[in-house]
């Protein structure tokens, strides 16, 4: 049965249409594993009993030849971020730890339809805003690598749990780096798609014009499968762009000759972690091995991006969380009036990650700041999105890494200064801002044997050349995914 | 020029109003839940309109098209490029926490509006059209200490239509307001109900004294739901500004309330802070490009506005400027109107719709649309009296019993036998007859009491139920007098 485990999703598609396997015993493999897993706290909310009624009816639909979904049968787990129809969905936060959505999100639902039964909802920091779940309501999640280490965030109940064998994928989100950096931090793979590919109906928000919906599985092949599933125009989100979704498992031809691989000078910045370093420079050479061509380019507005990420994304924040007030869904504190109630819902129900940012965003738009925070930054982002827009005039894919170290050790970030663990995003926020697709897979081990993974960027929609970068790689570096398993 | 006339001398004011039009569409701005008005408390509301988490936005193209005809109504520019802002303040039945509005970039530039009031025609001019979601409704007097709250209006689509402070007189102020509302009833694009709150109103007012041209503080009055009440706040609210000044006092900008009951205005409580809106881009929703051939293809299938209406009647049908301002006051009225007057004399037509219907009408508190009376069987009425069938005095009780049964005049006038007599011998009988009646009458007549024959046509016409025509009656009257 642990067999089941470590099957990526495409070799369970396999087996289940080959009737080797059904979706019961895959599932009931992987509620073992998750109830084995629990030290890591990967799982804010198991859902079990619904996962085996899922299985049982995707296995009904395989036996009497009804239409299959592209991932019938397949366990996999929300980030507790989705919206899902009568599952607890708190975001990781008090204010929400009671909320139970009476809708579900697009993408959850794409999921659904798609045939994937759903094992629970995974831990993620407080409303996203963290890069180590240390913000999360319900206490860090642990790195399965190593259970005094972070796994990065904030997706990070979701890279753990992949990588622990207790789902076969699962969703996450990005806003700035959400996917890519959890993804190398427990050595699986994870794709923040262009902007508007994925619909955010029914995702808790956290920053709207950066927040992108994204899959995060074992392999390069699973994301692609994933992807589509997930992608798609959406009547419900005017900012998903209303164009076809390719086959992205197409687009893994495992040959990239001629490509040209962008390598920005911008990111090589001074005193980078010497593991990180030596990774990039492996990356490097296996897409010259297989026939890229490597090309310098600069993306010269790249140092900027950090600052004008936490300006926008904290502005957008601090007006999308003013919604939870204590007055319908949410917790609530009373106080002798109005504004008392409101003061002592958001002070109870926010942690300080939370309450930093909606400081820090309520700052960045009042009167008198507003010109020079979030005006200029929406400036500055322009010449960060030109940038990328004049990188891709030369290459196809900009290989950089996902995350400037790995993973941290929980006690140490706790003991950071907020601004020190925002540098973690370094390499993740120009993306984002630019909205173009970026992929992080895991290439090789740390000197203390830990994931370190690499990010593949493309096109504005051009995920396609992004899979197809990022399989060849995945290939060469022919990285060992099991960690050292965490068994109860 | 109005003015006040105050201790120290003439003062002159100065207006501007700020009008909130509920966009008459089946659905909210931004959801899809009904913006119908009046049904049970939250069973309107979506779970967009309730702010729940993941919620997102998706604007109704149909509340665009709107605020374009509107815009077109004003004579406005209309934006090729608008955007959606926030505008982030707490209440509890504002469930996002914001309102989506638009600052930066408006979907309706300036424009204008023509009033006429006893000084003339003016050009009033207008600032912006700004589309925006209504808030939700608190309601503090069901509990003892709980505020209950309503979320059927909120995301209701408003259009906000801000006008230049290019108006001075309080009549001014509320011709611009009825000539707004009659340009969107016209449009079909607000019901302009200020009873029900579909159309709001706030208004801004400063005054100067006469001769001085900066602006001075103004305040803004809020909460003012009819003209008459525009027009009252403004007189109240500018004799109290004078009256500040000319004691030594200064006016400070605020926000002030509207007490119809004590006829005065009296200051909001204010907070100790102001209000900072911290307005920006809403990132889940898209700009707003249109393009030429949307924009011309509304303006072709635009309806008569009415002001143009208005001329058409003055100059095609002959009414006094007067009688067809009422008539084009709204889309209602006017097609009743042109139903009924159609092959008939429109002044005659014009004088039953604003006298005797309207009477009926207000009395019985009915929109022209419930009219027991259909406009084809008041043409009717008229046309009986334009053939001579029946007497303007007999029409107006034909008039009672076609509200009372719903049937044609004609049919009325048969089963009631009111045709109008038009036989010589039948009327001349009559006329002896009275006469006879009446010697001492006669003789004073015949002595040059030439106004007692007023008094005989009178007693013909009772005489006869009213069924002589007048006309002859006094024609063959005159004669037999002779």
């Amino acid at each position: 049965m642990t067999d089941l485990v470590n099957l990526t999703i495409a070799e369970a598609l396999d087996l289940l249409n080959k009737k080797e396997i059904t979706s019961v015993d895959l599932t009931k493999a992987h509620i073992a594993e998750m109830e084995k897993g629990r030290v890591l706290n990967a799982f804010i909310t198991e859902t079990p009993d619904l996962a085996l009624e899922q299985a049982k009816a995707s296995d009904e639909k395989r036996a009497n030849g009804s239409p299959l979904g592209a991932l019938e049968g397949i366990p996999i787990a929300n980030k507790d971020l989705y919206c899902t129809k009568g599952v607890k969905t708190t975001a990781a936060s008090k204010i929400l730890s009671n909320f139970i959505p009476p809708y579900e999100s697009t993408v959850s639902q794409k999921l659904k339809d798609a045939g994937t039964v759903m094992l629970g909802k995974l831990n993620t920091d407080q409303f996203a805003m963290g890069g180590s779940t240390l913000t999360s309501y319900f206490g860090v999640t642990k790195n399965p690598w190593n259970l005094d280490l972070v796994p990065g965030g904030s997706s990070g109940g979701s890279a753990a749990a992949i990588s622990a064998g207790l789902c076969m994928g699962a969703t996450g989100s990005d806003t700035g780096g959400s996917i890519r950096q959890p993804a190398s931090f427990c050595g699986v793979t994870g794709i923040k798609p262009t902007y508007g590919r994925c619909s955010r109906y029914g995702i808790v928000a956290f920053a709207s014009s950066l927040d992108q919906a994204g899959p995060m599985a074992r392999t390069v092949k699973d994301c692609a499968l994933m992807l589509g599933a997930m992608a798609g125009a959406d009547d419900k989100d005017s900012t998903v762009a209303n164009i076809p979704v390719p086959d992205y498992t197409k687009a893994l031809t495992g040959d990239i000759k001629g490509k040209k691989i962008g390598i920005p000078k911008e990111y090589r910045l001074d005193g980078l972690n010497e593991d990180v370093q030596r990774i990039w420079d492996k990356g490097i050479q296996l897409l010259k091995d297989a026939g890229a061509e490597i090309v310098d380019i600069s993306l010269p507005h790249t140092k900027y991006a950090l600052p004008v990420y936490y300006i926008v994304a904290c502005a957008e924040a601090s007006s999308n969380l003013s919604r939870y007030d204590g007055v319908r869904y949410t917790t609530r504190v009373d106080g002798n009036s109005l504004d008392e109630m409101y003061e002592n819902t958001r002070t109870d129900g926010f942690g300080d990650e939370v309450v930093r940012r909606i400081l820090l965003g309520t700052f960045v738009l009042s009167a008198g700041f507003y010109d020079a925070y979030y005006t200029r930054a929406q400036r500055v982002r322009r010449l960060i999105y030109n940038d990328f827009v004049e990188a891709f005039k030369q290459v196809d894919a900009i290989l950089v890494p996902a995350a400037p170290t790995p993973a941290l050790s929980a006690e140490d970030m706790k003991n950071m200064k907020p601004v020190d663990v925002y540098a973690g995003d370094v390499f993740t926020t120009p993306a984002s801002l630019a909205g173009v697709p970026g992929l992080s897979l895991p290439i090789g081990l740390s000197q203390n044997g830990l994931p370190i993974g690499l990010q593949v960027i493309g096109k504005h929609f051009d995920e396609n050349t992004v899979f197809q970068v990022a399989d060849v790689l995945e290939k060469m570096a022919n990285f060992d995914k099991t960690p050292h398993r965490v068994k109860g | 020029m109005y003015t006040i006339e105050g201790k120290t001398g003439k003062w002159e004011l100065v207006i501007g109003l700020e009008v909130h039009c509920e966009i008459l569409s089946k659905s909210k701005v931004f959801s899809g839940a009904s913006a119908a008005f009046g049904g049970e408390q939250n069973t309107q509301v979506s779970f967009i309109d309730a702010g729940f988490p993941g919620m997102l936005p998706k604007v109704n193209e149909y509340c665009i098209e709107q605020c374009v005809k509107t815009g077109m109504g004003l004579n406005a520019v209309i934006n090729k490029y608008s955007r959606f802002d926030r505008k982030n303040y707490f209440y509890a039945d504002l469930p996002q926490g914001y309102q989506i509005s638009q600052l930066y970039h408006p979907i309706v530039g300036e424009g204008f509006i023509e009033v006429t009031t006893a000084d003339g025609t003016r050009k009033i001019g207008v600032e912006r059209l700004h589309l925006e979601q209504d808030a939700g409704k608190s309601i503090h007097d069901m509990h003892p200490s709980k505020t209950l709250i309503d979320l059927n209006r909120s995301g209701v689509g408003l259009m906000e239509i801000v006008s230049k402070p290019d108006m001075h007189s309080p009549e001014e102020a509320g011709e611009y307001l009825r000539q707004l509302r009659a340009i969107v009833r016209a449009l079909g694009t607000c019901d302009g109900n200020m009873d029900e709150g579909s159309m709001r109103c706030d208004v801004n007012i400063s005054v100067r004294p006469v001769g001085e041209t900066g602006l001075r503080a103004r305040a803004e009055v809020k909460n003012v739901n009819s003209v008459r009440f525009v027009m009252h706040a403004i007189q109240v609210e500018a004799e109290r500004q004078i009256d500040v000044y000319e004691n030594g006092g200064t006016i400070r900008q605020e926000t002030r309330l509207y007490d119809s009951e004590n006829g005065e205005t009296r200051p909001m409580r204010t907070k100790e802070n102001a209000n900072d809106y911290r307005y920006f881009p809403d990132p889940d929703l898209l700009p707003v490009v249109l393009t030429d051939e949307y924009i011309e293809n509304i303006r072709k299938n635009l309806p008569e506005l009415p002001e143009v209406k208005k001329k058409r009647y003055i100059e095609q049908l002959g009414l006094p400027e007067y009688d067809a301002g009422i008539l084009t006051a709204d889309n209602e009225t006017s097609a009743y109107f042109e139903a009924a007057a159609k092959g008939h004399d429109a002044k005659k037509v014009a004088n039953w719709v604003m006298g005797d219907l309207f009477a009926y009408l207000n009395k019985e508190c009915l929109s022209i649309t419930k009219s027991p009376i259909s406009a084809e069987n008041l043409g009717a009425l008229v046309g009986l009296i334009e053939d001579n069938t029946i007497s303007g005095k007999i029409a107006k009780d034909v008039f009672v019993f076609m509200i009372e049964t719903g049937k044609t005049p004609a049919e009325i006038v048969e089963e009631k036998g009111l045709k109008q007599t038009t036989d010589t011998g039948a009327i001349e009988a009559i006329i002896d007859q009275v006469l006879a009646a009446n010697p001492d009458k006669v003789t004073e007549i015949k002595a040059g009491k030439d106004k007692l024959k007023g008094w005989f046509v009178g007693q013909i016409m009772k005489a006869s139920q009213g069924k002589v025509n007048p006309a002859m009656a006094n024609e063959l009257l005159n004669k037999k007098l002779q």
